[in-house]
């Protein structure tokens, strides 16, 4: 099944895919993949393991190239090089940092690597916005691994990104970290930035999300607006599709 | 030749603003954790050591010895940097994070490369007084071309080890494939360097390693170059 999905009515998408996938050898890990997301829109992505949506996000970070179909991020097609990856903010379950170097130093490098002028205010900031500026002269091996969950959000979000593509965020974290990944990603939502956010926690994607899908076999099986997301029969579709997949 | 337009300009200071940047956060993690450094130090020290040892003067001079030594040395140590460049990248996919930035391929080849060649060279730095010492050879008056052998072999190693270190990484079995892949390749470049080592250490004149010198830079110049632009098909898909 092909899914086409759009939010209509918006001016300027952050995101525009269309028929997009992606193969390794004779495995579609994305097949046929079409939706689009506005500014401060953000859509929750669900769906069992090998289902295509870590997939999805690293093509639309610039990390691997779509095998066919068209995808635009902030306006700009990909693969689109530097100027892509530039607007795109990753946050994963894998924190991306360099264990010998402290929270201030991986977030400042993040920074130059992002050309941002004022990065010691920008670094403090973001370290500030998670809570991680008393521990940000420690290594990053001796912080526990929901502090360096949050150093890792603060590394993608210091450039301040249009969209944010976030696979599996809330991994490691407390319910404090929680709260203000949470807290976070709403306040990036309300000032215009796009989200995707893969995870297998529905009510904590739904909080977030203004669209909702659920992912099998590189497909949407499953798109609603968010004025229409019914909990309940999301989490039936969800575990139909886990049950599906095993 | 084309001049250098102001975009073009641009772009080539980009990248090497970026190469610096991730050469000089590779540095600050070895010097913080100096594990590489030391194991290739200590690897070479114990191989002058084990040929010294095994060496019979009255059968081969210290200048006919030497040269080999030297570059069988650096050759393997280098190897335990180069095998280390790409595998910090890989706790945790840090890699992801550099790759999803908009810094170049080139780039991060340039930053791991230099990081490699000032790894290489530091260890060059402790190994060749060390060798003299060993070896009792007089280097103080062939200083500056030995250093100039040192620097334009170690361009060429480093090159080549970069990029097999790009592609070994990612293999279970990083640690054999990257000796297997880089050592034919650095085949030329030793040839070369002993070759202008063992008649530096002979006294003959500098002119004489001109030949070899150039060759060097033939070799530095195509290897930096077909590395750097072969680099982003080994992290693209």
């Amino acid at each position: 099944m092909s899914s086409t999905i759009s939010t209509g009515g918006s001016p300027s998408p952050i995101v525009e895919v269309a028929e997009l996938a992606r193969e390794f050898g004779s495995t579609r890990a994305v097949a046929g993949v079409t939706f689009s997301l506005a500014a401060g829109e953000c859509l929750a992505l669900f769906g069992p393991n090998g289902a295509g949506k870590t997939t999805l996000l690293r093509v639309l970070a610039g990390l691997l190239k779509p095998t066919s179909g068209s995808a635009r991020v902030a306006g700009v097609q990909l693969p689109g090089g530097a100027l892509a990856r530039s607007r795109v903010g990753l946050i994963s379950h894998h924190t991306m940092l360099y264990e010998a170097l402290s929270p201030r130093e991986n977030v400042t490098f993040s920074a130059r690597l992002y050309g941002i002028r004022d990065a010691r205010r920008r670094v403090e900031d973001s370290l500030r916005r998670m809570s991680m500026l008393e521990r940000a002269d420690a290594p990053i091996r001796s912080l526990s691994r929901g502090m360096q969950q949050r150093v890792s959000i603060a590394r993608a979000m210091v450039h301040s990104p249009q969209l944010v593509l976030a696979d599996e965020p809330y991994s490691g974290l407390d319910e404090s970290g929680s709260r203000a990944l949470t807290a976070l990603l709403q306040e990036l939502r309300s000032t215009g930035t796009a989200i995707i956010i893969v995870t297998h926690n529905l009510a904590e994607g739904l909080s977030l999300a203004t669209h909702a899908a659920v992912m099998r076999r590189g497909q949407f099986v499953r798109y609603d607006a968010a004025r229409s997301i019914d909990a309940g029969s999301y989490a039936t579709t969800y575990r139909d599709a886990l049950a599906a997949s095993d | 030749m084309q001049p250098l337009t102001a975009t073009r300009w641009r772009r080539v200071t980009d990248i090497l603003f970026a190469a610096w940047l991730i050469a000089r956060k590779d540095l600050s993690i070895e010097f913080r954790t100096r594990s590489a450094f030391f194991s290739a130090v200590v690897f070479a020290l114990l191989g002058l050591v084990i040929f010294y040892y095994a060496w019979d003067p009255t059968a081969v001079t210290a200048t006919d010895l030497a040269p080999g030594v030297l570059w069988v040395i650096f050759t393997f140590s280098g190897l335990l940097g180069l095998h280390r460049s790409f595998g910090v990248e890989m706790a945790d996919h840090a890699i992801d994070g550099l790759l999803a930035s908009p810094v170049s391929r080139e780039a991060i080849f340039l930053g791991k490369a230099i990081a490699n060649l000032i790894f290489v060279g530091a260890v060059q730095a402790i190994a060749i007084p060390a060798l003299a010492l060993f070896y009792n050879l007089p280097i103080g008056s062939v200083a500056g071309p030995l250093i100039a052998i040192a620097i334009l072999a170690a361009i060429g190693l480093v090159a080549v080890g970069t990029l097999f270190s790009a592609m070994a990484v990612n293999t279970r079995l990083a640690e054999l494939l990257l000796p297997m892949l880089a050592l034919p390749f650095f085949v030329p470049i030793v040839i070369a360097a002993a070759q202008a080592t063992a008649k530096l250490l002979s006294g003959r004149p500098v002119v004489e390693i001109g030949a070899w010198l150039k060759l060097l830079l033939a070799f530095d110049i195509v290897f930096v170059a077909a590395c750097t632009l072969a680099y982003p098909f080994t992290v693209e898909d």
